[in-house]
C-alpha cells in the first residue's frame, strides 16, 4: 500500500531512459546548444531560470545588451528594468539584465556539466554504447566542453571572478568556489587547448568546429593582458592564422550574412546560434535584434516581421559617424532615419535605426514565422573577419609570427568586399584603424564592450559618447565599471563569493 | 380523572414544526409533534401542569396550563441564536456545540448572505471572524480568495482545505493554473456546488480543530454540510431569484473632449492629425447590464422509511462584460436510511452539475481603458468592421491596443464542465457494544472540463496568426476511502466521558490534460503537441486519531494525531506527523456560575498543534527528470531539427512545511444567550516553508529552487459578538459583529540570512520584468518595494525625482524601500437583521483597514507618453495624468501605492414572509428583494479597493446587483 506513494510523471524521463540510446545523447547535446537560443524547452514565454522575464532573458539578448548598450554603438529607449543603467554605465549589483546573463551562462555550464557526467567512457560502456556511436559521443563531449569554455570566457570577460563548477560537482545546493579571473583564464585556455584536437574540422552545421576553438583561443589571447596582466599577442596571431588557413572564406555579399537563409552557402561564419520562426521560437536572439531595431512605422514587412516592430534599440550618434562623410560606398553602412543625434534617450527616432539584420532570404522572400514576429536568422558568434582583425591588431601590438603586410592584406579583404572594389583599400594601419574597422565590420554583433576595454576607452574621459556616465555629453565613469558586478542574489546565496571591487 | 392535551407548535414563521418534543414536567408523559406540528398527550391528571416544548435550535418554552378534560395548548417557538445543543460537524465526527474544544465557527443557512449568490463561499463573506473572502472580480462564476487567519505559506497554497460532506476537494495543480482547485472550462470549482443545497459551513481555525486533517490543515479547514432528507410527508420548496446587475463604477479615464484638448495642447502635428471626431466611452461599449435567473426546486421527505432529499437547480447568469454567460444545471440526491434498529446509518450523497460558460475576452477591460475615445467603434476595414489602429503601410500597428468591442465579439471562448461528486457513508454501531461505531466513507469527485476558443482570421486580436481554433479537454478523477472507529462512553464511576476515534484514509487525485493541435482559422497548424496527454497525480495515505476526555462535564482534555504520507516527497521524507492538544474549561458548569444571571455560557480553550502543508506545489519536485521540448522549441543541427531533453531542477530532500499554532480562546454567552460570541488569540509559526528561493547559481538546473527554507509567523486576535437586541413576539432585532486583527510577517527566507535578501512576489503590468512585490524577512509577504517620491511645493509629484534614502549621492535600486502591503491589518464584518411581524430587513457590511493597493492603471496609463504614443497612435489615460503630468512611466514611485481601507455594504435585503397563505393548506410563500454591493466607502480612487493581490489592473468590475426572489413551499 505504501508503494502507492511512488508516483512518476507521465511524459518526463529519468536519466536511465534518456541515456539508454545514442539518440538520447544527441538530444541532450541539442539542449547544450539550444540553451544559447532558447529560454526553455517549453515555450518562448517560459524560462529555465527564475526571477527574470522569460522573453527578455535568452543568452544572446542578454549578452547583446551587456556588450552593446554601455558602448558607443547603441542605446535602448525602453524603460525596462536595468536598461538605462546599462545605457548610462551606472549598473548596480541588482541589475536584472546582468543577473540574467550571469545566471544563464552558469546555467549553460551546468547543463554541459550534466552531459559530461553522463558521457564518460565508463558510463557509455555500462550502457553498451560502443563503436562509432561511442566515437560520435566522444566528439559531442569535446563540443560540450567547448560550449562550457565559451561560457566561462563570457563570465571571465564580463564578470571577472565567477564561481566555477565542472562535472566533478554534483547537483544539490552546495556552494561552488569562486575563481579569480587570471586562474579562470588558465582554465579556459587549458580546456580549449585540450579539446582543439578532438573537435571536428567540418562538423554538421550548427555544431562547434576546431575553427571555433581556434577563434576563441585567438580572442582569449588577444585580451590576455586585460584578463591576467600578461600579454599573449603572439599566441593570438598563431590561432588567428590557424583560422585563416582553415576552410573559411569571405561571403561575397556582406548583407547576406544577416539574412534568414544565412545558414546556406556560408563559409564565413565559423559558429552560429540557430533560430527558426516556427521550430526554434524565442523573443530574444535575432527576433529581438530585428524587431527592436525597427518600429511599426518602418514597414516591418520589409524586414520579414510583418507583425513586429518593437522600437527599442538604435545607434548612438558615434557609430554612423565612424563611416565618415556620407554618402559612403561602404556597403556595411546600414542605417536609416533623419536624425542621428540622441537628444532624448526615450525617443526612438532620436538616433539612426540599424537595418543590418532582416528576416528575409537572399531572394527577398520572408522567412516563415508562426506569428510574423519570430525570425529565422542565425546569429553569428564567430566570423572569419575576426581572425583577420585579431591578426592585424596583435601584429600592431607587437606579437610575433605575423607581418604588417599580411595584416594590411587581410583588412583590405574586408574593405574590398565592403566597397565592392579597391577604392577603400588602405596601405597602412594603426591600432585605432583596427578598432574602427572592427566597429564597422561587427557593429550590432555584440563585440564592442570587450574591444573598448582592450583599447582603454571604455571608462575614462579619453573617449566619450552620448549618455556615457548618464549625461548627454558623456563623461568618465569609474574604472571598476570594466567588470560587471556579481549579482546580489548570488552573493547572498553563495557565501564563497566576494563582490568585485567598486560595487 | 384524566384528560388529554392537544395542540400545535409553530415556528417563528407560523409553520408547523415537526419532531418537537413536548413533556409534562414532573411526569413521564412525553410526545412529539407530527409533520404538521400537532401533538397529543393523553392520560394527564386534571389540574395544574407545566408543559415544556423543546427542539434543537430553538429556545425551550414552558407553559403553565390547567388540564380539564381535553385541553388545548398551542406553542410558538423562537430560534435560539446560541444553539448550544446544536450538533456541529468536526473532522471525522460530530460534537455538540457546548462541548467543542477548538476554535470552530459554524454558519447556518439562516445566517447566509442572500440575493444572487452563485458561488458557495460568498454565502459567508463577512460572517466569520478570522476569515476573509475576496471575490476575484465580477465575472460570472469567478472564484474567491479565501484566507483563514491570513495564510501560512509563501509558495505552497494558502487556500483552506474544503471538505464537502466528508469529501475533501483535491488541490491538483494544473499546469499554468494560478491557484489550486482549477478545473478547465470553469471559473471556479466551488461554483459547481449549488449554494441552495448547503446547510451549514463549519470553519475550523485553531490546530486543535484542524490538526486531524494533518498535512492539509495549515490554512484552516472549511467543512460544508449539505441539506439532508427529513422525516415526514414530502416538503416541496421552489425558489427563484431574478436579478439585474449593473456597473457600479467605471475606471476614471479622460473623456473624448479632454483627450482632444490634451493632444491639441501638447501633441505635434502628426499626433493632432490622428484625433478622431467621435465621442466614445469604451467602457460603456463593452459593459452592459446583465440579467440572471436562479431557480431551485427541492423535495424532502421520507419514502418507505427512507429519508430523502432531491434538489435541482438552474442558473443562467449573464456578466457585465458583453457575451459573458454562465449556465449551470445541478441536481443533488441524498438518502439517509437506517437499518437494524438504528444500528446502521447510511448517508448517501450524490451531486451532479453541468455548467456551460461563454467567457468574454477580458482583454477588453484593459483595452477599453486605454483606447482613444475620439475614435468610433466601427470603421470600414478588413478587420471585421471594428476601428483599429493601422500604420502608414496599411498594417495593424503592433503597439496599439485592439478595438475593445472587437476583442469581445470576435472571440468565442466556450467552456463546459461536467462534474459529479458524492460519497457513501456508513455508520455502524456494534450490536454487542453500541458505544463503538465503525464509520466507513467512500467518495469520488469526477469532473471533465472542455471547451474551445475560436477567433476568425480577420480579427485584429490574432491577425498575426490568422486567427485561431483551439480546444482543450481535461479530466479530474479524485477518489477517497476512509474508515474509522469511534468509541464514546460515560464512565459514571469517575464522573468522566471518553470519546476516542482512530482511522485510516486513502486519497488519490489525478488530472489528465489532453493536448490537441491548435490551428489558425484557415486550418493551418499553429502548434502540435509532442504528447497526447499528461497525467498529474498525487496520493496521500493517512492515519489519524483523536481522544477527548471530559471530567465532570467541566474539564476537557483533547488530543489528535495524524500521520500523512505523500507521494510528493521521497521515501525518506514522505511521512509527516501532526499532533495537537487542547484543554477546555467549561466554566459555566462550575457551581459558582451555574446559577449566574449574567452568564449563560462560559468556556475557556487553550490549544497547541502542528499542521502541515504540501498543496500548491508540483507533484514530482523531488525527482530527477528530463523533459522533452515542444515542437516550437527544437534546435537545428546538420539539416535536422532536434527535440531536446532538458534536465529539471529538483530537491531530493523536499519535505513538509509545518505550522505550529498556539491558540487561547473564550466562548461566552450572556443574558440567556441574548449576547454571545467568542474571542481568540493566536500565534502561528511556519517553518521549513516550501519556498522557491535563489540557490547558489550553478548548483542545480535553475537559479531558483523549490525547497524548504524560511519561517513565517501570523499572530492575531479575532472576536465576535452577537446580540439579540430585541426579542419579542412581533419584533426581533439581531446583530453580529466580528473583528480580526492579523499580522503576518516573514521572519527568515534565506539559506544564509542576509538583510538584503528578498524574493520577487509579484510583477506589474506595463514594465516588462518589473517586480514590485517582494517577500523579505521582517515584512509582510508581498510588500511593495518602491522609491520614495519627492513632491514640489504644490504637492505635485516630481517626475523621476526620488529620495536618496541611503545618502550615497545617486538614486538607484539601493534606494528602494519597503512601503506597505496589500494585507489588511484589521478585517471587520457586521451583520444585522430586523424582523417585524412578517417583514425582515437585513444587511451585511464588511471592512478592511490598513490594506494598500498599487494603482497600476494610473502608473501604466497615466502618462503623457501613453497618450502621445511614440508608436504612432493616441491612447486614453488614467486621470492621474492631470495631477502628475508625468511624461514617462514612473512605475516604482510610492506615489502609486495607495491606502485602500474600505467599508462595503455587501448586501441589503427586505423580505416579506406570508407564512401559510391559507389556514387550511400547507402552502407557504416568501418574497424577498436584495441589493448587493450597495456602496463602498474608501479613499481609494480606483475602481475597487478590495483586491486580494493588491495590484489594481484589469479588474472585472464587481456588479451592483438588484434581485427579487420568491420562495414557495408546499
Amino acid at each position: 500500500c505504501k508503494k502507492d506513494l511512488n508516483l512518476t510523471p507521465t511524459n518526463d524521463l529519468t536519466s536511465d531512459v534518456v541515456y539508454a540510446t545514442p539518440a538520447g545523447y544527441k538530444q541532450v547535446l541539442a539542449k547544450v546548444y539550444a540553451s544559447f537560443a532558447t529560454t526553455s524547452g517549453l515555450g518562448s514565454d517560459k524560462s529555465d531560470l527564475g526571477g527574470i522575464d522569460a522573453g527578455t532573458s535568452d543568452f544572446i539578448r542578454l549578452y547583446w545588451n551587456a556588450q552593446e548598450l554601455p558602448t558607443d554603438e547603441g542605446l535602448c529607449v525602453w524603460n525596462d528594468p536595468g536598461v538605462y543603467d546599462l545605457n548610462y554605465l551606472t549598473f548596480s549589483a541588482d541589475n536584472i539584465i546582468l543577473r540574467g546573463l550571469y545566471t544563464r551562462s552558469l546555467y549553460q555550464i551546468t547543463v554541459a556539466n550534466e552531459f559530461l557526467r553522463e558521457s564518460t567512457p565508463e558510463k557509455l560502456a555500462s550502457r553498451n554504447i560502443t563503436g562509432s556511436d561511442a566515437t560520435n559521443i566522444a566528439a559531442y563531449r569535446a563540443e560540450a566542453r567547448f560550449l562550457r569554455a565559451y561560457q566561462y570566457w563570457v563570465l571571465m570577460d564580463l564578470f571577472g571572478n565567477p564561481p566555477i563548477l565542472t562535472e566533478e560537482n554534483t547537483i544539490g545546493i552546495v556552494s561552488p568556489q569562486q575563481i579569480k579571473r587570471a586562474d579562470l583564464f588558465k582554465y579556459v585556455e587549458s580546456e580549449l587547448l585540450a579539446i582543439e584536437p578532438e573537435l571536428l574540422t567540418l562538423p554538421e552545421y550548427g555544431r562547434a568546429s576546431k575553427g571555433a576553438a581556434d577563434m576563441l583561443l585567438s580572442r582569449l589571447y588577444l585580451n590576455a593582458a586585460v584578463y591576467t596582466g600578461t600579454a599573449k599577442y603572439t599566441e593570438a596571431i598563431t590561432y588567428a592564422s590557424k583560422v585563416i588557413a582553415g576552410s573559411y572564406f569571405l561571403h561575397t555579399a556582406y548583407k547576406n550574412l544577416f539574412l534568414a537563409d544565412n545558414d546556406l552557402n556560408n563559409h564565413e561564419t565559423i559558429f552560429a546560434i540557430n533560430y527558426d520562426g516556427n521550430n526554434t521560437q524565442n523573443y530574444g536572439g535575432t527576433t529581438f535584434i530585428i524587431n527592436a531595431s525597427i518600429n511599426g512605422d518602418m514597414n516591418p514587412s520589409s524586414f520579414g516581421v510583418p507583425n513586429g516592430g518593437w522600437g527599442g534599440i538604435h545607434a548612438s550618434s558615434t557609430l554612423p559617424a565612424m563611416f565618415g562623410t556620407l554618402p559612403t560606398k561602404d556597403q556595411r553602412y546600414m542605417f536609416t532615419g533623419n536624425k542621428a543625434a540622441n537628444d532624448d534617450i526615450g525617443v526612438f527616432t532620436d538616433g539612426l535605426r540599424i537595418t543590418k539584420f532582416k528576416n528575409i532570404n537572399q531572394a527577398g522572400v520572408t522567412a516563415s514565422s508562426t506569428n510574423g514576429t519570430f525570425t529565422s536568422v542565425d546569429f553569428p558568434l564567430f566570423r572569419l573577419p575576426e581572425a583577420y582583425l585579431n591578426y592585424a591588431e596583435a601584429v600592431l601590438r607587437g606579437g610575433t609570427g605575423g607581418t604588417i603586410n599580411d595584416a594590411v592584406t587581410y583588412v583590405n579583404r574586408l574593405r574590398h568586399r565592403a566597397y565592392g572594389d579597391d577604392s577603400g583599400n588602405v596601405t597602412a594601419l594603426s591600432l585605432d584603424d583596427v578598432l574602427a574597422e572592427k566597429a564597422k565590420e561587427f557593429y550590432w554583433e555584440g563585440y564592442r564592450r570587450t574591444d573598448l576595454i582592450r583599447f582603454g576607452k571604455f571608462t575614462d574621459a579619453s573617449y566619450l559618447w552620448p549618455f556615457k556616465g548618464g549625461i548627454k555629453a558623456g563623461r568618465a565613469v569609474d574604472a571598476t565599471r570594466s567588470i560587471f558586478p556579481l549579482p546580489t542574489a548570488d552573493i547572498i546565496a553563495n557565501t564563497n563569493l566576494t563582490q568585485n571591487p567598486g560595487y | 380523572q384524566t384528560g388529554s392535551i392537544t395542540g400545535k407548535i409553530v415556528d417563528e414563521t407560523g409553520q408547523g414544526l415537526p419532531g418537537v418534543s413536548v413533556q409534562v414536567k414532573g411526569l413521564s408523559k412525553t410526545s412529539s409533534t407530527d409533520v404538521k406540528g400537532n401533538f397529543r398527550i393523553t392520560g394527564v391528571a386534571n389540574g395544574s401542569a407545566t408543559l415544556t416544548a423543546s427542539y434543537i435550535g430553538y429556545r425551550s418554552v414552558d407553559m403553565d396550563i390547567v388540564v380539564n378534560g381535553n385541553t388545548v395548548a398551542n406553542f410558538s417557538l423562537k430560534p435560539d441564536s446560541q444553539n448550544l445543543n446544536e450538533v456541529v460537524v468536526i473532522g471525522y465526527g460530530t460534537a455538540q456545540k457546548k462541548d467543542l474544544t477548538g476554535s470552530i465557527t459554524t454558519v447556518g443557512a439562516k445566517e447566509f448572505q442572500t440575493g444572487n449568490i452563485t458561488s458557495p463561499e460568498q454565502l459567508i463573506a463577512g460572517k466569520v471572524a478570522g476569515v476573509s473572502i475576496t471575490s476575484n472580480g465580477g465575472a460570472p462564476g469567478s472564484g474567491s480568495t479565501i484566507r483563514v487567519r491570513g495564510g501560512a505559506s509563501l509558495n505552497a497554497s494558502n487556500d483552506p482545505l474544503i471538505v464537502v460532506d466528508g469529501v475533501p476537494f483535491s488541490s491538483n495543480l494544473l499546469p499554468g493554473a494560478i491557484s489550486s482547485n482549477v478545473i478547465a472550462g470553469v471559473g471556479n470549482p466551488l461554483s459547481l456546488i449549488n449554494p441552495n443545497d448547503i446547510e451549514t459551513f463549519t470553519i475550523l481555525k485553531d490546530a486543535n480543530a484542524t490538526a486531524i486533517y494533518g498535512s492539509r490543515a495549515s490554512n484552516g479547514v472549511i467543512l460544508i454540510t449539505t441539506k439532508k432528507g427529513k422525516s415526514g410527508a414530502p416538503v416541496i420548496n421552489f425558489s427563484t431569484v431574478n436579478s439585474y446587475a449593473t456597473v457600479a463604477k467605471k475606471v476614471n479615464v479622460l473623456s473624448a473632449g479632454q483627450i482632444r484638448s490634451y493632444v491639441n495642447a501638447n501633441g505635434n502635428a502628426d499626433q493632432k492629425a490622428l484625433l478622431g471626431t467621435a465621442n466614445t466611452d469604451w467602457q460603456d461599449v463593452i459593459y452592459n447590464s446583465a440579467f440572471s435567473t436562479d431557480n431551485n426546486l427541492s423535495i424532502a421527505g421520507t419514502f418507505k422509511k427512507v429519508p430523502y432529499r432531491f434538489s435541482a437547480g438552474y442558473l443562467d447568469q449573464n456578466g457585465l462584460l458583453r457575451t459573458d454567460n454562465l449556465t449551470r444545471s445541478s441536481a443533488a440526491l441524498t438518502l439517509n436510511p437506517t437499518f437494524f434498529d438504528n444500528h446502521l446509518k447510511v448517508d448517501l450523497n450524490l451531486k451532479g452539475t453541468l455548467s456551460e460558460s461563454r467567457f468574454a475576452n477580458q482583454d477588453a477591460v484593459k483595452a477599453a481603458i486605454q483606447f482613444d475615445p475620439t475614435q468610433p467603434v466601427y470603421a470600414n476595414n478588413q478587420y471585421g468592421g471594428y476601428f483599429e489602429w493601422i500604420g502608414s503601410t496599411g498594417q495593424l500597428n503592433p503597439n496599439a491596443p485592439r478595438n475593445p468591442l472587437g476583442l469581445i465579439e470576435q472571440k468565442t471562448d466556450l467552456g463546459k464542465a461536467d462534474r459529479s461528486f458524492g460519497n457513501l457513508r456508513l455508520d455502524y454501531s456494534f450490536h454487542f457494544l453500541p458505544e463503538l461505531h465503525l464509520n466507513a466513507n467512500a467518495g469520488y469527485d469526477v469532473s471533465k472540463g472542455y471547451g474551445s476558443v475560436n477567433i476568425p482570421a480577420y480579427a485584429a486580436q490574432s491577425f498575426s496568426t490568422n486567427g485561431s481554433a483551439t480546444h482543450y479537454d481535461a479530466v479530474q478523477h479524485n477518489k477517497l476511502a476512509e474508515v474509522y472507529f469511534n468509541y464514546a462512553k460515560d464512565l459514571k464511576g469517575i464522573n468522566s466521558n471518553i470519546n476516542a476515534t482512530a482511522g485510516y484514509g486513502y486519497y488519490d487525485n489525478a488530472t489528465t490534460t489532453y493536448n490537441f493541435t491548435s490551428y489558425n482559422a484557415l486550418g493551418s497548424v499553429i502548434s502540435n503537441p509532442v504528447f497526447p496527454f499528461d497525467k498529474q497525480q498525487n496520493r496521500l495515505l493517512s492515519y489519524y486519531g483523536r481522544v477527548v476526555y471530559t471530567l465532570a462535564d467541566k474539564y476537557i482534555l483533547s488530543g489528535t494525531m495524524r500521520a500523512d504520507g505523500s507521494s510528493k516527497f521521497s521515501e525518506d521524507n514522505r511521512w509527516g506527523y501532526f499532533p495537537s492538544a487542547g484543554f477546555t474549561w467549561k466554566a459555566i458548569n462550575e457551581s459558582f456560575l451555574k446559577e449566574s444571571k449574567v452568564f449563560s455560557d462560559l468556556k475557556l480553550r487553550l490549544s497547541y498543534g502542528i499542521t502541515g502543508q504540501q498543496d500548491g506545489i508540483a507533484n514530482y519536485s523531488y525527482l530527477s527528470n528530463y523533459y522533452n521540448s515542444t515542437n516550437e522549441q527544437q534546435y537545428y543541427i546538420g539539416g535536422q531539427y532536434y527535440h531536446f531533453y532538458t534536465p529539471l531542477a529538483y530537491d531530493r530532500n523536499l519535505k513538509w512545511e509545518t505550522s505550529t499554532t498556539y491558540n487561547a480562546g473564550i466562548d461566552y454567552g450572556l443574558f440567556k444567550g441574548r449576547v454571545f460570541g467568542s474571542v481568540d488569540v493566536y500565534y502561528k509559526k511556519t517553518k521549513d516553508l516550501l519556498s522557491t528561493v535563489p540557490i547558489p547559481v550553478g548548483t542545480n538546473f535553475s537559479n531558483l529552487l523549490l525547497t524548504n527554507v524560511g519561517n513565517m509567523e501570523n499572530k492575531g486576535i479575532e472576536a465576535s459578538v452577537n446580540i439579540g437586541l430585541i426579542k419579542s413576539d412581533d419584533v426581533n432585532w439581531d446583530m453580529g459583529f466580528n473583528v480580526t486583527y492579523n499580522k503576518n510577517k516573514v521572519t527568515n527566507l534565506s539559506l544564509n540570512p542576509d538583510p538584503n535578501y528578498k524574493i520577487g512576489a509579484g510583477d506589474i503590468t506595463g514594465a516588462t520584468g518589473t517586480t514590485l512585490k517582494w517577500n523579505a524577512a521582517g515584512y509582510n509577504p508581498g510588500s511593495f518595494y518602491v522609491y520614495k517620491q519627492t513632491y514640489n511645493a504644490n504637492g505635485a509629484p516630481l517626475e523621476g525625482v526620488y529620495e536618496d534614502l541611503n545618502n550615497d549621492g545617486v538614486v538607484n535600486d539601493q534606494d528602494r524601500y519597503f512601503y506597505k502591503s496589500p494585507q489588511p491589518k484589521v478585517i471587520l464584518g457586521f451583520t444585522t437583521s430586523f424582523n417585524y411581524k412578517k417583514w425582515t430587513l437585513s444587511t451585511v457590511l464588511r471592512g478592511n483597514l490598513g490594506n494598500y493597493i498599487y494603482d497600476n492603471v494610473s502608473s501604466n496609463l497615466g502618462v503623457s507618453r501613453n497618450v502621445l504614443s511614440p508608436a504612432g497612435l493616441i491612447n486614453n489615460a488614467a486621470t492621474s495624468l492631470l495631477t502628475t503630468n508625468f511624461v514617462a512611466n514612473q512605475f516604482l514611485s510610492d506615489y502609486y501605492v495607495r491606502k485602500a481601507s474600505f467599508l462595503k455594504m455587501d448586501n441589503a435585503g427586505l423580505a416579506y414572509d406570508f407564512g401559510r397563505i391559507s389556514p387550511n393548506r400547507a402552502t407557504t410563500l416568501r418574497f424577498s428583494a436584495n441589493v448587493q454591493n450597495v456602496f463602498v466607502i474608501s479613499s481609494y480612487k480606483g475602481i475597487d479597493p478590495e483586491n486580494a493581490l493588491g495590484i489594481d489592473y484589469n479588474l472585472y468590475p464587481r456588479p451592483r446587483t438588484y434581485s427579487l426572489g420568491v420562495n414557495v413551499g408546499f
